[in-house]
């Protein structure tokens, strides 16, 4: 049962914030474990299946944008992140001469219904980075500690791949991958030449059932809509929903946690939220308050969860509660493949992601920068939508006649659309995405000068790339050079140069912003300790991204939810344990 | 949707219609599916995105002049042929007025650029560019459309083209007519089982033998994965 608004007396074991991964997974565990748990989320309820909710399968003519991306929805008109770059109600600010984007949904589920489901283990290096290049620090726990936790983390959601025995990429359970497509066939064939490894994807699809309650995958390539079928992996369709069914949860949408309330010995006592239905501030108790809001969100509740014990912030006595904010590098270049123009045509959409990629294959010790990236790419017979046509202007001359004479850009008439249908699919390209070195002077803070529409006090960001991210983004572009032309493409663009920092991306644009509360052993430069648990406040835990010493150069979401499962486990033996 | 009903659904192949997935009614079923602007998307909306697509559908960016020259325009960019009918009978001007209201930073360089069409009609023939004759019209228009050969001079008027030519393709393309015309084959249901063998033959790749015992088979999609402790499949 989902309440909008409910001012209770009651109180709960457990109160999560958040029902993204790490709050799902949360709710999950602990509900299984015979807890009575709150979840309270901002946003709306959100259900694929249900036709309301549905974009899945919808022809581009269903949009009137025909799939152009909003303010709402920036990634498309279809896309299922409610939310966006920039929430109306909702700013946030950055400092002078630095820049940051900050990317969220507000539903159910949180940015899970229209991740890229990319589903990678960090590896054994990864937890211990400073042990290797002297950068940054060393988790406080190692790949030993989540292995289990990634294990039981596959099987009951479900990822597929390939086993490689790559010692730093481990191994999981995986589900069959799917064979590649037509322009990935070509990548790996050009890759080969320069030695570089190109595996199958590693995603959270279902191509095939890991229980009775989940569909499986139908191909559609439409996982960013949500999958009707939940084949993919979403946290409210997967961990949510099914906990309500099973557990004692109770999930409270349209409600916005402002603060964690405390007692004078500084323990939490619950949370403190508006309601977006009549705009009220109201109260909840309970004797363990998790937060799963997102990194930068979590911190931000922190921050401005202020009392006499906890004067900067609950958790906040080291003071670190914002800093160590970081993202993924992220660099792109595209190409066309003179051979996929006047292309055979059948259905090629697969799953909604890559079905190869290429793990980072090489020694840092003999570069100039000290961490690696690995390389997504795209290309292929995909939907039309918004943006389809476009740029003839300066692609046209790709074509060639039936004499081989290029054709000339622009242009109109029956020989453009033949142009634009024989250009169809033929073009395609690869993100790089690296791991950054964490830095004490990123980091986000209050800005005392500026409330959201609820009343509750900002984000303000402060964050600048050093000299190793330039450097890897400029190693990428010369690696995307050498795959497509070797794979037989014609580079479109211009190169990247210093003048772009190489067309790295702007911090947060890959979304992938972990940092903010930190773990480790030491209380003075650590937020939580090794199970994700306040230093300075017993009972409370943090769940998202926030608690990640480093963000290795792969997608966070299957860490977030490993040690979110971990944390879990671990407030259960605390309870039993009469510890809080 | 259960397990059951999304493996009948997969097994049966009656999947060729996404609507089949959903519990929809019959009306459902009838929906019109032409490619013409209705109320916007029918799923899927929150409240905001409604009331701000029913706000732009009910404004008129174009007069009813620019309309008429926008109709002309967008059949010169795609015409009808033998395999497919036009821009206009896409419903291209619509989609256009439409995106002329969402995306604000179009609306001065296409009514900038309709105004050029005027003058420049004026000043070489003494006619507005409606007024003009077919052949005059293609006169001007053959002067902004090809941007590699266009004088610089009137370099506002080649981007216009082009923005024009964009919107016009995407208007086309993204429509049932478009989707048949171009020869688009997915958005429906299907157990994929990579690429067909004869592409493959004739542009000269392979599947890695490495991988082939570890590839999807379509006739285990049925099946619950079961793994031994070492993370091999083994059901
Ligand atoms: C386009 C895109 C592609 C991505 N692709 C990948 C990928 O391939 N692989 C990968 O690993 N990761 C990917 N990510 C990142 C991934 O989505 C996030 O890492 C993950 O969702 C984070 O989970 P979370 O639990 O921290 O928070 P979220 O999923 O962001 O959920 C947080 C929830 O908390 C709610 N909330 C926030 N503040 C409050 C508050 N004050 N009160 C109450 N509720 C609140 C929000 O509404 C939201 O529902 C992608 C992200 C995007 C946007
Ligand atoms: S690609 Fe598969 S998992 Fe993704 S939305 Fe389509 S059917 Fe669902």
């Amino acid at each position: 049962m989902s309440f909008e608004i409910k001012s209770s007396s009651e109180t709960y074991d457990v109160i999560i914030v958040g029902s993204g991964a790490g709050g799902g997974m949360a709710s999950k565990i602990l509900s299984e474990a015979g807890l009575s748990v709150a979840v309270l989320e901002a946003g709306k309820d959100f259900d694929p299946a249900k036709d309301e909710d549905r974009t899945q399968l919808r022809p581009s003519w269903e949009s009137p944008r025909r799939g152009a991306g909003t303010r709402i929805r920036p990634f498309g008109d279809f896309d299922q992140a409610i939310g966006g770059w920039d929430i109306e109600g909702e700013p946030y600010t950055r400092a002078q001469g630095t820049s940051f984007d900050w990317f969220r949904s507000r539903m159910v589920g949180g940015r899970t219904n229209h991740w890229g489901r990319i589903s990678l283990r960090f590896g054994p290096n990864d937890f211990k980075r400073k042990s290797i290049d002297g950068l940054g620090d060393n988790w406080p726990i190692g790949y030993d500690d989540l292995k289990p936790y990634y294990d039981r983390v596959d099987k009951l959601i479900g990822v597929f791949g390939s086993k490689e025995g790559i010692y730093n990429e481990p191994d999981g359970f995986f589900l069959p991958p799917p064979k590649p497509r037509l322009h990935e066939l070509y990548i790996m064939k050009g890759a080969k030449k320069s030695n570089m490894p190109v595996i199958p994807g590693r995603l959270s699809m279902l191509t095939r059932p890991i229980n009775n309650e989940r569909g499986v995958c139908f191909f559609c390539n439409q996982c960013n809509r949500a999958c009707q079928a939940y084949a993919d992996f979403s946290s409210g369709t997967c961990l949510v929903k099914p906990a309500m069914q099973k557990g004692n949860v109770e999930l409270y949408t349209q409600a916005m946690v402002r603060s964690v309330t405390t007692d004078e010995k500084g323990n939490a006592t619950g949370v403190s939220f508006i309601s977006k239905v009549d705009m009220k501030e109201y109260k909840l108790r309970s004797r363990v308050v998790v937060l799963g809001a997102s990194a930068c969100e979590s911190a931000r509740i922190m921050l401005n969860s202020k009392s006499k014990t906890h004067p900067n912030g609950v958790g906040n006595t080291s003071g670190m509660v914002g800093r160590y904010l970081h993202d993924s590098t992220g660099a792109d270049r595209m190409g066309i493949m003179p051979d996929l123009i006047d292309r055979e045509r059948y259905n090629e959409d697969g799953v909604g992601g890559m079905h190869v990629y290429t793990p980072w294959w090489l020694e840092n010790k003999k570069l100039d920068f000290a961490r690696g990236y690995h390389i997504e790419y795209w290309g292929g017979m995909t939907m039309p939508s918004y943006g389809i046509g476009f740029s003839m202007d300066t692609m046209r001359k790709y074509l060639k006649d039936e004499f081989g004479n290029p054709s000339p850009n622009g242009g109109y008439g029956e020989g453009l659309k033949k142009d634009i249908r024989r250009i169809y699919g033929s073009t395609l390209g690869m993100s790089g995405r690296g791991e950054s070195i964490p830095q004490y002077s990123n980091y986000c803070e209050i800005d005392n000068n500026v409330v959201d529409k609820y009343g509750i006090p900002v984000l303000k960001f402060h964050y600048q790339w050093t000299d190793q991210e330039i450097k890897q983004a400029k190693h990428m572009q010369d690696t995307f050079e050498e795959i497509l032309t070797e794979s037989g493409a014609t580079l479109l663009g211009k190169k990247p140069g210093p003048e772009t920092m190489y067309g790295l991306a702007t911090p947060g644009r890959i979304i992938h912003e972990v940092g903010t509360t930190r773990m480790g052993d030491n209380p003075d430069t650590s937020v939580l300790n090794s199970n994700c648990q306040a230093h300075d406040c017993k009972n409370l835990f943090v769940v998202d991204a926030g608690p990640f010493v480093s963000q290795a150069d792969k997608n966070p979401t299957w860490t977030i939810l490993a040690l979110a499962w971990r944390t879990s486990d671990y407030i259960v033996s605390e309870l039993k344990k009469k510890n809080i | 949707m259960n397990r059951r009903e999304n493996l009948k659904l997969l097994f049966t192949g009656s999947l060729a219609s996404g609507l089949l997935l959903t519990n929809c009614t019959p009306e459902d079923k009838q929906a019109d599916l032409s490619p013409k602007i209705a109320g916007g998307t029918p799923g899927g909306r929150i409240e905001a995105e409604i009331e701000r697509d029913q706000q732009l559908l009910s404004e008129t960016f174009f007069t009813q002049e620019e309309r008429k020259k926008l109709d002309i325009l967008v059949d010169i960019i795609m015409p009808a042929d033998d395999e497919s009918g036009s821009a206009t009978e896409a419903g291209v001007p619509d989609f256009i007025e439409f995106m002329m209201k969402d995306s604000p930073s179009y609306q001065t360089p296409m009514r900038g650029g309709m105004m050029w069409l005027d003058s420049y009609g004026n000043d070489h023939y003494g006619k507005t560019f409606l007024e003009l004759s077919e052949n005059e019209r293609m006169e001007i228009i053959d002067l902004i459309a090809w941007p590699d050969k266009a004088s610089p001079e009137i370099k506002g008027a080649v981007n216009f083209f082009n923005i024009l030519r964009n919107l016009t393709a995407t208007g086309f393309f993204t429509t049932e007519m478009g989707f048949n015309y171009l020869g688009y084959k997915g958005n429906v249901a299907n157990a994929w089982d990579g690429v067909p063998k004869d592409v493959m033959q004739k542009h000269g790749v392979e599947l890695p033998e490495k991988y082939l015992p570890y590839y999807l088979k379509p006739e285990e999609r049925g099946t619950v994965a079961v793994w031994d402790d070492e993370g091999n499949l083994i059901g």
